[in-house]
């Protein structure tokens, strides 16, 4: 190993960690204190705390429809995404067949694509087929961005799995179907979930398509939402904090408990060989 | 095997189907839409082939060559740092040492928030001058007088960099951290055994091995910063003025804040061009192959 001096990593974490988690610290410690002292000489020790802001996004902003429309949006893309890219993820990972490479980096280059080169298209599109500011009319276009990714995650998955028990039930006489539905997915189902989580976190995140495709606060997503919050005089920090801690708690809950799984299958793409 | 080879392409075909429908198509319009004139406020002008004549107005915006001035200077400035950063940070957890799952686990956090709510937590930060960062920097008398960090372009750019590196640090360190551990642990012990520094280890053992995830971490972060968008349009919102608008932004502004869409299309277009010769110029150049057993 590296011989450092022996204190040095530990000192190189300890700042790590408080960098990280400063600025969630000071969003929490915000979203309970009240308005009128957000910006008064700031303590790094909460003084007075109140609940309003967290009670004002409810009753004043009705940040529940943001929070539906995300968990509509974001959850049907992933059930389409994995469900669909499982097949084509399998394929990749496991059949021979020719073309085999170029579908491989066709589907890279997609995930490489920059989202804001396809905005105009999509909103002509979604806006012939009266989509606009519909949940269908997000969902659609998610699916362009999601999909690579789903199917990208899921080849690394199934690649790990090992290949014996497969070609076993094919000797017994097991169509290839068969060896897929019955030993390989049962098998992948870790792979699969965590693909489901990271699809589910990508899409609850994006911001480009859901700012161009809807209009009003009643399909606005939770990231639009936050970030279009406006007060009748100021910025209402204390009401944007609060919801960010809420837009935040659960993507950190799901990151905190899956990382193992999700630190492998981002890794396991990436870098091999 | 013909039966396997039908069987693949039969799997691949709805994802690859619903990938090209919605992705490649678009991609097309965008082309034929950046040939046009089309205005969405005045829908009486209808469409009219113009050939090249919005590229020729692009290339003679200066606002335009301002934005891509600005995104070349954001990649190259947070990339190096999270490179460096990462690096270090990846040696770090390359070590056994307790609560290192945790360490892990909670840099991974901001990663995996939405870019828009890790925008409004530094703009929080920098935000009025009785902000936590002006009440901090006052404390330990490193500034005399409270910055107004948001309208002057160069303290603007401040918390833009020091966001991007906060939330993407984790995810390169990650992926270095991975190649760390797939380098063979003998080769340090023999450079110790003859007397080999930590730094000679370093830049002898450690970085060469490690070439493949390094460049393939520059590939992805390149693209991604390349199209930033979320951080900026909060952080920012480009300004003051125009004055740190990335490409993207000014892309979106043509298309959905002047609804001039043959027009936003060009700059999609260029975008887009941009990006594909980076990621050609990265894999031809640098000889990456991305998914180990295809080489």
């Amino acid at each position: 190993m590296l011989r450092w001096p022996r204190w040095l990593p530990a000192v190189v974490l300890t700042v790590l960690i408080l960098f990280t988690a400063f600025p969630f610290y000071w969003a929490i410690v915000a979203s309970f204190t009240p308005e009128a002292t957000l910006f008064r000489e700031p303590s790094l020790w909460p003084r007075e705390l109140t609940l309003d802001h967290y009670r004002a996004l409810f009753a004043e902003r009705d940040f529940l429809t943001p929070v539906r429309n995300s968990l509509i949006v974001a959850g049907t893309t992933t059930f389409l995404c994995v469900t669909i890219g499982a097949f084509a993820a399998y394929a990749l990972a496991r059949l021979k067949f020719r073309g085999k490479a170029l579908i491989l980096g066709f589907i890279l280059a997609v995930t490489m694509f920059p989202q804001i080169s396809i905005v105009s298209p999509l909103y002509l599109l979604l806006r012939s087929l009266r989509l606009i500011n519909t949940h269908p009319g997000l969902i659609l276009p998610y699916i362009t961005f999601a999909m690579p990714l789903t199917v990208w995650l899921l080849v690394g998955f199934f690649r790990q799995l090992p290949g014996e028990l497969e070609e076993a039930a094919l000797v017994d006489g097991a169509t290839r179907w068969q060896s897929f539905t019955k030993i390989l997915l049962p098998l992948a189902a870790p792979g699969l979930a965590t693909t489901a989580i990271l699809t589910f976190i990508y899409c609850w995140n994006e911001f480009l398509f859901a700012l161009s495709f809807t209009l009003g606060p009643e399909r606005q997503t939770v990231p639009v939402a936050i970030a279009l919050f406006r007060g009748q005089y100021q910025v209402p920090w204390g009401q944007i904090l609060a919801a960010a801690v809420l837009a935040t708690a659960p993507v950190a809950a799901m990151v905190l408990i899956f990382q193992r799984r999700i630190v492998q299958g981002l890794t396991a793409g990436a870098v091999k060989g | 095997m013909k039966s396997e080879s039908r069987l693949g392409w039969a799997l691949v075909a709805p994802a690859v189907g619903v990938i090209a429908l919605i992705a490649l198509f678009p991609l097309g319009w965008t082309v034929w839409e950046s040939l046009h004139q089309h205005d969405l406020r005045m829908p009486w002008l209808g469409q009219s082939f113009i050939g090249l004549e919005n590229f020729a107005e692009i290339m003679r915006d200066p606002r335009f060559w301002g934005s891509l001035g600005h995104t070349g200077f954001f990649t190259v400035l947070s990339i190096s740092l999270e490179l460096v950063l990462g690096l270090f940070l990846a040696l770090a957890m390359n070590r056994a040492f307790r609560g290192r799952g945790a360490v892990r686990a909670a840099v991974l956090v901001p990663w995996a928030i939405p870019t828009v709510v890790a925008a409004l937590l530094w703009r929080f930060m920098f935000e009025s001058e009785a902000g936590i960062v002006n009440a901090v920097l006052l404390d330990l008398g490193i500034i005399e007088r409270a910055i107004v960090w948001f309208i002057h372009t160069t303290t603007s750019w401040v918390p833009v960099i020091l966001a991007d590196v906060w939330k993407t640090t984790p995810f390169v360190a990650l992926l270095l951290l991975a190649g760390l551990q797939n380098i063979d642990k003998s080769l340090y012990e023999a450079a110790s055994m003859d007397g080999a520094g930590a730094w000679w280890q370093l830049t002898h053992i450690t970085i060469p091995l490690l070439k493949h995830a390094i460049l393939v971490t520059l590939i992805f972060r390149t693209l991604d910063a390349f199209r930033v968008f979320d951080l900026i349009y909060v952080l920012t919102g480009g300004g003051p003025g125009t004055s740190t608008e990335p490409v993207a932004l000014y892309a979106f502004n043509a298309l959905l804040q002047n609804l001039r869409f043959g027009y936003g299309s060009a700059v999609s277009v260029v975008i887009f061009a941009i990006t594909f010769g980076l990621a050609i110029l990265y894999i031809k150049g640098l000889g990456v192959s991305l998914q180990g057993d295809e080489r």
